[in-house]
């Protein structure tokens, strides 16, 4: 699927340049020629749409650097003067602080996506972990980027995220600590969160990178889940996908900037305008949206070490899924009870982000217990299950006749 | 399936040129922000005056005073000094321009046009002007210099008892910043 | 049209939200603050600068004596998109106020009238005199207080819905808060708190700040004490928002040039994509 094609190209500085670093044929054969099955949905466009939020998050940032400073006593003025003085500043910091949230929407669709239609299954195994690790990553990213404003919710959370770790026996205050540089959250962890944030995007960068070689190694899979078998399943990626990936990007920009320019910290808490106080805690500390699901399994857990395990547990889980799901059929499209499970396992997700959102206490607490059950189970009982017990719906030979089928 | 006919070859030409006009020009505007984000801020347009007192100064005697991060040298000259600018002649000089922000572009180098601030008010006492050497950016010493006003020990540049370029690299007389009398000893920079 | 559309959402979300809001609301103890319609609001609101003229005199005459504004500076009064007064006027309004600067040659800190450049001076010297001076409890800086505060409570399946039309509430928070105080319920009293529906908690430190025709307005207008409120809640959300009328300007060409666009994106998709099955 990646073979490698010889071009002859005409210009002679091309060709020089060629001779010397193949970037011409490898551009030309990854990002322009290279065969993609032609069945695509839309749901298939929210990958380049993460890329891109990727992108926005980068440029933004670099340039908030620049009037951003990360000191105790300063961080909140400085965003104050980019807000208020920088030339659109306001701007620019609202594209970032709402990049972020797209920038997970983004990536939650794009996820689902992968595991709606078997996008994990062999042989794509580590483009799915590659993809995990970004997830990972960029929710490290994430949570470091909100501490830079030295609200009441950025020192808060950074308060509760880095005490998770004491949860461990006999190095957890050290660790602690550790993280900190010193007896609490202070300056030592604001500057080092602010050298972190800027370095991670980087590395998300070079992991996206890898993400893609990975893909342009065993190709894409699409809706039916059925491999490519000859060249009429494909199209070449320019003009047909590069313009309808361009296009699913507007439409998508139209809500992020919808959300920039009418309502810019709709997604945000209203107690971040505060500044940081050490000494008073608000009423209800929540994460922002985005970990909510998260948030709702530390605190589905009565135990502190528990919660915490179960918390990344639910994240590491994701890097086994390839060997958990022992079905052979890639799409839930041909799985009937693979389908519904699905779905049932989108509401559990939806629901753990509401558990998160409010007081850990009452019905919420059951809700949140019975839905993390769930998630689990997902993933350690049915889908190892249904692969043995289910009966796939009859599947078509190729990806053409699937297309033609429809027509 | 339909033919295509040439007719809506050029019919579809014109669209795609149309849309990636349409992309130009929005990533064109859309890169404004990051560029003009690098501009002086509000804060820093706004923080563009600095009061001084004069009094204080002796004849003879100098001050460095700092203003939009930059030196400003306020010097109250004694009479030798002020003969002296004032018989130099023009034809002599480098720069035949007063430099003054005070006055129009084009107004002559002479002592008194170094001195004034624009309203007519002509105060050959004290002379003061961006302490930064118009060659490379560099700040000239005081009282120095073959002409005892002020030399710039990067390149070598000499200026005179009123600031202006006699001798080295540097192209221009020292700049006069704006400023204005706001009492008979008072100034305000910018 | 739009506006039109939004209000009734609202109009329905509200209605909802209150048939329903009480009987789950935790507790019942968070009075809700009665929605106003100011004139920013909405996706083409901008500030009425006559009311943001009137609310900066309530401020300074009132507010101003125990909070802090430290993020608004002189020369934001003469600004677009605020209460827009002349550079005079603001120049003036600065050389009422002193500030300290230094040091000065001989090493002493002195002070000298406000200039534009510089910010609104705080009425204490630091917290620790704030408190001190205010039986311990900290009057909070305002210039951001529109935007940290939110003004309703409503159940988590509603609250999204309201707050994405009508917003966090804030300025109809400040605006209740300050106009909205009661009589302690009876036997309840405590000494040197005062009794506020609208603050979480009810108690709150601060004294009924405005009681009515105590602000003068040159304006002619009525200076009742929920004019004033009104006023000084639409002033402090310019502060709080300093930008907001650009940002929507921008805002309109910005997604007005998405929109054409993303339709000349689908025709070329569309032109692209015709003769292919997929």
């Amino acid at each position: 699927m990646s073979g490698h094609a010889t071009y002859e190209f005409k210009n002679p500085v091309v060709r020089w340049i060629e001779e010397r670093l193949p970037i011409f044929s490898v551009i030309r054969g990854q990002a322009i020629d290279f065969p993609t099955p032609r069945n695509l949905n839309y749901w298939w466009t929210f990958g380049g749409i993460a890329a891109t939020m990727l992108v926005v998050q980068i440029l933004t940032g670099i340039v908030l650097v620049m009037h951003y400073t990360p000191h105790v006593s300063l961080a909140f003025d400085s965003v104050e003067h980019i807000m208020r003085d920088v030339n659109y500043g306001w701007l620019l910091r609202w594209l970032h602080a709402n990049g972020a949230s797209f920038f997970f929407i983004a990536v939650y669709i794009h996820m689902f996506r992968g595991l709606y239609y078997g996008s994990y299954k062999s042989p794509r195994e580590v483009l799915w972990m590659i993809g995990v690790i970004i997830f990972i990553a960029m929710m490290a990213t994430a949570f470091m980027g909100y501490v830079l404003p030295w609200g009441q919710m950025s020192y808060w959370g950074a308060v509760v995220i880095t005490n998770l770790f004491s949860a461990f026996p006999v190095v957890g205050e050290t660790i602690v600590q550790w993280l900190w540089g010193g007896f609490s959250v202070d300056n030592p962890t604001l500057q080092r969160f602010f050298s972190l944030h800027y370095l991670l995007p980087f590395v998300l960068a070079a992991l996206v990178f890898l993400h893609i070689w990975a893909l342009h190694v065993v190709g894409n899979n699409n809706p039916d889940g059925i491999d490519v078998k000859s060249e009429e399943d494909t199209l070449p990626f320019h003009p047909y996908y590069t313009m309808k990936d361009l296009y699913a990007i507007l439409i998508f920009f139209l809500v992020y900037l919808g959300f920039v320019f009418y309502s810019p910290w709709y997604l945000g808490h209203s107690i971040n305008f505060a500044p940081a106080n050490p000494l008073s805690t608000p009423a209800h500390i929540v994460p922002e949206w985005y970990f909510l699901p998260q948030y709702a399994m530390l605190r589905a857990i009565p135990d502190k070490l528990g919660g915490v395990l179960v918390m990344f547990g639910s994240l590491i889980i994701l890097l086994f899924l390839p060997w958990l799901d022992t079905s052979k059929v890639r799409s839930n499209r041909y799985r009937p009870l693979g389908k519904i499970f699905f779905w049932l396992f989108v509401i559990a997700c939806l629901t753990l982000g509401i558990a998160g959102s409010q007081p850990a206490e009452g019905a919420w607490l059951t809700v949140a217990r019975i839905a993390t059950a769930f998630y689990f189970a997902y993933f350690l009982v049915i889908l190892p299950l249904l692969g043995k017990i289910e009966r796939p719906k009859p599947m078509p030979a190729t990806i053409t006749e699937a297309v033609l089928s429809k027509h | 399936m339909s033919t295509t006919t040439a007719q809506d070859v050029t019919r579809r030409d014109f669209l795609y040129i149309a849309t990636g006009t349409v992309g130009a020009v929005g990533t064109a505007l859309a890169l404004w922000p990051f560029i003009d984000q690098m501009n002086p801020d509000a804060s820093v347009l706004a923080l563009a005056s600095t009061e001084f007192d004069l009094a204080p100064l002796q004849p003879g005697q100098g001050v460095t005073i700092k203003w939009r991060g930059k030196p400003v040298f306020i010097r109250h000259r004694t009479e030798e000094e002020i003969k002296k600018a004032k018989e130099t002649p023009l034809a002599e000089l480098k720069d035949p321009i007063a430099r003054n922000a005070n006055l129009p572009p084009d107004a002559p180098a002479t002592d008194e046009n170094r001195v004034t601030d624009g309203t007519g008010k002509v105060n050959p006492k004290y002379l003061v002007q961006i302490g930064i050497c118009t060659h490379l950016g560099c700040v000239p010493l005081g009282e120095a210099g073959d002409y005892h006003g002020w030399f710039c020990p990067c390149h070598g540049s000499h200026y005179d008892e009123a600031g202006r370029i006699r001798k080295g690299p540097a192209p221009r007389n020292l700049d006069i910043p704006p400023y204005k009398y706001i009492s008979d000893t008072k100034i305000v920079i910018g | 049209m739009m506006k039109k559309i939004l209000k009734m959402l609202a109009t329905a979300a509200l209605g909802f939200g209150l048939m329903t809001g009480p009987a789950l609301a935790s507790g019942g103890e968070q009075k809700n603050a009665p929605d106003y319609d100011f004139s920013f609001e909405g996706p083409f609101g901008t500030f009425d600068r006559a009311q943001l003229q009137r609310g900066w005199e309530v401020f300074r005459q009132v507010c101003s004596s125990c909070h802090s504004l430290k993020y608004l500076r002189f020369r934001n009064l003469a600004e677009p998109g605020g209460p827009e007064f002349t550079v005079e006027q603001a120049k003036a309004f600065a050389a009422q106020y002193e500030v300290q600067d230094g040091p000065n040659e001989e090493g002493e800190m002195f002070m000298r009238p406000a200039r534009l450049s510089d910010a609104f001076p705080s009425p204490y010297p630091n917290e620790e005199a704030a408190k001190a001076a205010n039986n311990g409890a900290l009057p909070p800086d305002l210039s951001l207080i529109v935007k940290a505060r939110e003004g309703w409570y409503y159940p988590w399946y509603i609250s999204p819905f309201i707050k994405l039309v009508k917003g966090n509430g804030g300025a109809e928070y400040v605006r209740a808060l300050i106009s909205g105080y009661e009589e302690a319920p009876h036997g309840e009293e405590k000494e040197g708190l005062n009794y506020n529906p609208y603050f979480p908690g009810h108690w709150i430190a601060m004294p009924p700040p405005l009681a009515g025709e105590d602000v003068e307005y040159l304006d002619g207008t009525p200076n009742t004490i929920e004019q004033e409120a009104t006023d000084v809640a639409a002033f402090l959300a310019w502060v709080s928002m300093p930008k907001m009328e650009e940002r929507k300007k921008i805002g309109f060409m910005t997604l007005l040039y998405l929109l054409v666009f993303a339709l000349l994106m689908f025709m070329v998709k569309h032109a692209i994509w015709r003769n292919v099955k997929h």
